[in-house]
């Protein structure tokens, strides 16, 4: 079980947690229509305490009506969503209280104050949180007097965060917190969601930006057309899909090199170049050594597990050929 | 209570940041109060214009706050998704339309005292006013707008809510007897007049505070009818995103 206790401002790092991983979000089942549009069709995961859950998927796959059932904002067509065991459909004002939601845009009022905005949320969930603390926290205290209209859309993210953590959250609904956000921003919009996980937070993360999911993700979970084609750990997704990807001159011939090294080489990018092998000492050796030889330079060599983006890429791609055969 | 104390306190900060808004609510009746009794222009049929303007500036004050201005600020609301962020705090909708009546409560007693003094320095003088009766006609008329602002600000979007709140407070204002009396429009658009909302709490408002509506049982219906109706419409038909 989680375990809060308040008043300081890094509240998160003094949650305890269970050994045992707590399963703090259950979808089975879950179907959402609008009229004759099937939005999401038969989803089935989970998401624990103290992990990041990240949901991927193109636009228009489902992600965002899950979430919102999860969030209480939509009843399912069909199936069960269970948010720390209970229906969010139900018990929108118990679970009111226990979660956090930072929407993709928008949700405060264009006029309003940084500080007087993270002062209301405090107030409303009542947990004992200095505002002034949690604008600090998400790095706006230069811009505490500023208003919403004001800010830039990185400064409007780091708010709609502070709002979300203002309710001190067992389950966190991020929707795409890091989207244009500068570099610094997504740093510490990134330590705070490490920070919330650690602290046993469930954190679900619905993202475009695979590069972020696979900085922050402990689980991922992969949607499309309405379905979850994959859900697992980082680890679990890339299994059996290690690579060598490098870049050279373009227009290498890539028959001779095949030819030399024992393996096929694929162009993926003007020069850029991807070996689907595990990147063993000897073909690594192979393969500089026929570039060396063929006067081509290597001028960038990544081996290894596949990334984040290819496993979408593969999954999407290998989806679209079942339903094309 | 400390939720709802938090919200009142928001959407009172929202109300006075929104220069537009006060002007609307306070700066456009007082200026049509003043102007209209100092100029002799106006078809009143009363030897001092301010007798009959004040009680209709009153019931125009009154349209502003509880229809335009928490219909233009709900639906704004409502369209960059302030209502639905909130939906998922403990406030819970009870306590945020507890919140929005309250505040409204809270400008239309600055509007009064702003307004009834302005009138009786300019010579208002009502014969024996039944205060208790004119609050009555407030809070009804406070509910009937308010219904006919959220219906409005909870199926439009926001650019269209704002012409559509902005276009029907114009029409209300020139035909509910507010400014103009309704002895002075054709006799069809009269009947149309006697029974808007407007026109009624004017001449609820009229009758209550100098003795000189036109038909005052009949307006305190159509008053009540609106105050039913309108919340009910709005609640039937409100989304909240």
């Amino acid at each position: 079980m989680l375990k809060a206790s308040g008043g300081s401002t890094s509240w998160w790092k003094e949650l305890t947690v269970a050994s045992a991983p707590v399963t703090a979000l259950e979808v089975q089942g879950l179907t959402v229509r609008y009229g004759d549009l099937v939005a999401v069709n038969d989803v089935s995961f989970s998401a624990r305490a103290g992990e990041v859950t990240a949901v991927l998927g193109p636009n228009g796959a489902g992600k965002t009506s899950t979430i919102e059932v999860c969030e209480g904002y939509r009843r399912p067509s069909a199936g069960t969503v269970r948010v720390l065991g209970m229906d969010p459909s139900t018990h929108q004002r118990v679970l009111g209280t226990r979660i956090g939601v930072m929407l993709q845009e928008g949700g405060v009022y264009p006029s309003a104050r940084v500080l007087d905005t993270v002062r209301q949320y405090c107030d409303l969930y009542a947990k004992g949180l200095q505002p002034a603390d949690l604008v600090d926290q998400v790095g706006l205290t230069a811009r505490a007097k500023v208003s919403w209209r004001r800010l830039s859309g990185g400064e409007r993210q780091r708010l709609s965060l502070a709002l979300a953590l203002a309710s001190k959250p067992e389950v966190a609904f991020l929707d795409e917190p890091t989207s244009g956000v500068d570099v610094n921003g997504r740093d510490t919009i990134r330590g705070i969601i490490g920070e919330l996980a650690g602290g046993g937070c469930a954190v679900v993360l619905a993202t475009h930006e695979l590069d972020e999911a696979e900085r922050l993700a402990d689980r991922v979970v992969i949607f499309d057309t309405g379905q979850v084609i994959a859900d697992g750990t980082l680890d679990e997704l890339r299994k059996g899909h290690d690579e060598i990807r490098f870049r050279s001159d373009p227009h290498l011939d890539l028959h001779a090199l095949a030819a030399s090294i024992g393996m096929v080489a694929s162009q993926v990018g003007r020069d850029e170049y991807v070996i689907d092998a595990p990147p063993h000492p000897r073909l690594m050796a192979q393969l500089a050594a026929w570039l060396a030889d063929q006067g081509h330079p290597l001028t960038d060599v990544r081996a290894g597990a596949q990334r984040l983006e290819d496993v979408f890429r593969r999954l999407t791609a290998d989806r679209s050929d079942r339903d094309a055969s | 209570m400390k939720q709802f104390v938090a919200q009142l306190r928001t959407e009172l900060q929202i109300m006075l940041r929104n220069g537009e808004q006060l002007l609307l609510t306070l700066g456009i009746p007082a200026l049509l109060l003043v102007f209209f009794s100092l100029v002799d222009v106006l078809p009143t049929g009363t030897q001092d214009p301010v007798d009959f303007l004040a009680p209709g500036v009153l019931a125009l004050a009154v349209m502003s706050t509880s229809m335009v201005s928490l219909g233009i600020g709900t639906g704004f609301e409502r369209s960059s998704h302030v209502l639905k962020r909130l939906a998922v705090t403990p406030l819970g909708r009870p306590r945020l339309i507890a919140a929005k009546i309250s505040s409204v409560g809270v400008v239309e007693l600055i509007q009064f005292v702003v307004l009834v003094p302005v009138a009786y320095a300019l010579g208002w003088s009502p014969s024996s006013p039944n205060w208790p009766a004119a609050v009555g006609g407030v809070l009804l008329g406070t509910m009937a707008f308010a219904g006919i602002g959220l219906t409005l600000a909870g199926r439009l979007r926001g650019e269209i809510n704002l012409a559509a709140q902005n276009g029907l407070y114009l029409v209300l204002l020139l035909l509910g007897g507010m400014v103009i009396p309704f002895a002075k429009l054709p006799a069809g658009i009269r009947a149309v007049a006697h029974a808007l909302p407007s026109g009624a709490l004017a001449d609820v408002l009229r009758e209550a505070l100098g003795h000189a509506g036109t038909q005052p049982a009949t307006s305190w219906v159509v008053l009540a009818t609106w105050a039913l109706a309108g919340p009910a419409v709005a609640a039937a038909t409100f989304r909240w995103d």
